[in-house]
């Protein structure tokens, strides 16, 4: 590991972290644009992670230690995550560390130790959660990693950085198994993220809410983190996507502090781009009651499966 | 992929745009929606004839072309929707099967179709020939459609999916049927949807519903 790699992955690690809590304040404020009401502040999310962290934590008496160490847990996942994904240069140390089946692993790991804190306190809230969250996690894995193997399929490997180095340096080409995988990876991040045709991100007491319900025994620097990481999900989630399906603008070959900073305004207009998107899926549908969430996953599995088929009949 | 001409592209996205079509009807629930998919999947059909007969020079393709798009995309679609009016019936469709299992055999006929189609298209000397393994499978899909659904109109309309899938393979396999042929398929389902909605009328009329089990009974007061 080169020094100047070493800095250009530090820079990307630190963009990504800065970055996740706007993007999520951009959606939150394009869904409100679309549904009439009075915008939020762009930057409410970094004051609400500045005023989390300055509040005296609160935890319960009968707390284990996995209910203490899970904000941290989940924040390193999804910051180490932020640093795998190439989302502005190809060429770092850590694209190459793991593949996309890790990588898939590597938020199964957050996954596993939200819904045992949740669990932890044996409040009748956080155990629903979590078994709820179990319950979409096993739906939406499989077809996760269907979306990412039609996508190695076209480039021969399962590493992300040589996925979008592939699908860059052939010429422009119609794919029609990246058409349904993109369908399919949408599907599957609305639910993985906690977005609206499964889980409503705007509740804080509601019986059918799923993520909100998982965290509600956290308060202060805990929840600070905790959010922080869910923000970042998005970001990661949003990121691997612009990685598999519109790969132009990142940073290849020498990936030096002046290449990252050159492809930063495009990921920002991706980002953008990705999260108005988003924010007009979430006002167009309604959530979902939870027994149709195995209707939706099953139907974005099954769109990741025929794109790996189509693959393989048209070669394309 | 390089060294496929763009139209070759264009009609690979659009074959795999017309399976996925298949696939939305055989998930739908509403009447009304399952419809417009089959706009959709005929508007797919002649678009995708109108690129074949332009790449391959053939006058009579942008006939069929016309042709599916007259009767597929408005005239059908605008008769089921009369229907629909006419009869009041815009409840949810009732499968047999609920969705997801449905799904699941629908991805097993895919496979099906895709292993079916291999063999054959070694024979067929068309450009388009890959595009027949899709065709098989969305006339298997439309199949399955007509299987699962019990009522009346999903049938008809799983029944003109099925028309759809057999003139795609027609035109991926053989650059479409002659024009004598395609006039009076088109016909046949012309006079066929005017026949079934004269059914429709007769069915419910019986029995207060469009659910085809009545049908089954023989004798009455059972």
């Amino acid at each position: 590991m080169t020094v100047s790699g070493f800095i250009s992955q530090i820079l990307q690690l630190a963009i990504a972290l800065l970055l996740a809590p706007l993007l999520l304040g951009w959606v939150n404020q394009c869904r409100a644009w679309l549904q009439n009401k009075s915008a939020p502040s762009l930057l409410l999310p970094y004051r609400t992670i500045r005023k989390l962290f300055n509040k005296d934590a609160v935890v319960a008496e009968n707390a284990s230690p996995v209910f203490r160490i899970m904000p941290y847990v989940v924040f390193s996942a999804m910051a180490l995550a932020a640093a795998i994904v190439p989302s502005l240069a190809t060429d770092l140390p850590f694209g190459r560390a793991a593949d996309a089946i890790a990588l898939v692993g590597l938020f199964a790991l957050a996954r596993v130790f939200i819904a045992l804190a949740a669990m932890d306190l044996g409040t009748a809230f956080g155990s629903m959660g979590a078994r709820r969250e179990m319950f979409i996690g096993f739906l939406a894995e499989p077809a996760l990693l269907m979306v990412l193997f039609t996508a190695s399929l076209i480039s021969g490997s399962t590493l992300l950085p040589t996925i979008v180095e592939t699908i860059n340096q052939r010429d422009l080409a119609i794919y029609p198994s990246l058409a349904f995988a993109g369908v399919a990876f949408t599907m599957v991040s609305l639910a993985e993220n906690a977005r609206i045709p499964i889980d409503n991100p705007a509740t804080h007491l509601e019986l059918t809410m799923i993520h909100e319900a998982m965290i509600l025994e956290y308060s202060a620097r805990h929840l600070a983190l905790i959010e922080w990481a869910s923000a970042l999900k998005l970001f990661n989630y949003s990121c691997i996507g612009l990685a598999l399906f519109m790969p132009f603008g990142i940073a290849q070959g020498s990936a030096d502090a002046s290449a990252i900073l050159g492809a930063t305004p495009v990921l920002i207009v991706k980002l953008a781009v990705g999260g108005l998107a988003l924010a007009l899926i979430e006002t167009l549908s309604a959530k979902m009651r939870i027994f149709r969430a195995p209707e939706f996953l099953g139907t974005a599995f099954l769109l990741a499966v025929l794109g790996m088929l189509v693959n393989l009949l048209l070669g394309s | 992929m390089t060294g496929i001409p763009l139209w070759a592209q264009l009609i690979n996205l659009l074959a795999a745009l017309l399976l996925l079509l298949a696939f939305a009807m055989l998930a739908q629930r509403r009447v009304l929606t399952l419809i417009n998919l089959f706009a959709a999947q005929g508007f797919a059909l002649a678009c995708s004839t109108a690129i074949v007969a332009w790449a391959t020079d053939q006058a009579h393709l942008y006939g069929s072309a016309a042709l599916t798009l007259i009767l597929k995309v408005a005239l059908l679609p605008w008769l089921l929707h009369r229907l629909v009016r006419k009869l009041d019936v815009r409840w949810d469709v009732e499968g047999l099967l609920n969705i997801p299992t449905t799904m699941l055999v629908g991805i097993v006929l895919v496979v099906f179709a895709f292993n079916l189609a291999a063999p054959i298209e070694q024979l067929a000397s068309t450009i388009t020939r890959s595009t027949l393994g899709i065709a098989m499978a969305s006339v298997m899909l439309a199949f399955l459609m007509m299987i699962t659904r019990r009522k009346a109109i999903p049938q008809v309309i799983g029944f003109l999916a099925m028309e759809n899938g057999l003139f795609f393979a027609a035109t991926s396999a053989t650059y479409g049927m002659p024009m004598v042929v395609e006039l009076g398929i088109a016909l046949d389902i012309l006079v066929a949807m005017l026949i079934l909605g004269v059914f429709f009328f007769q069915i419910r009329e019986q029995f207060d519903s469009l659910d085809l089990k009545h049908l089954e009974k023989l004798k009455e007061g059972e």
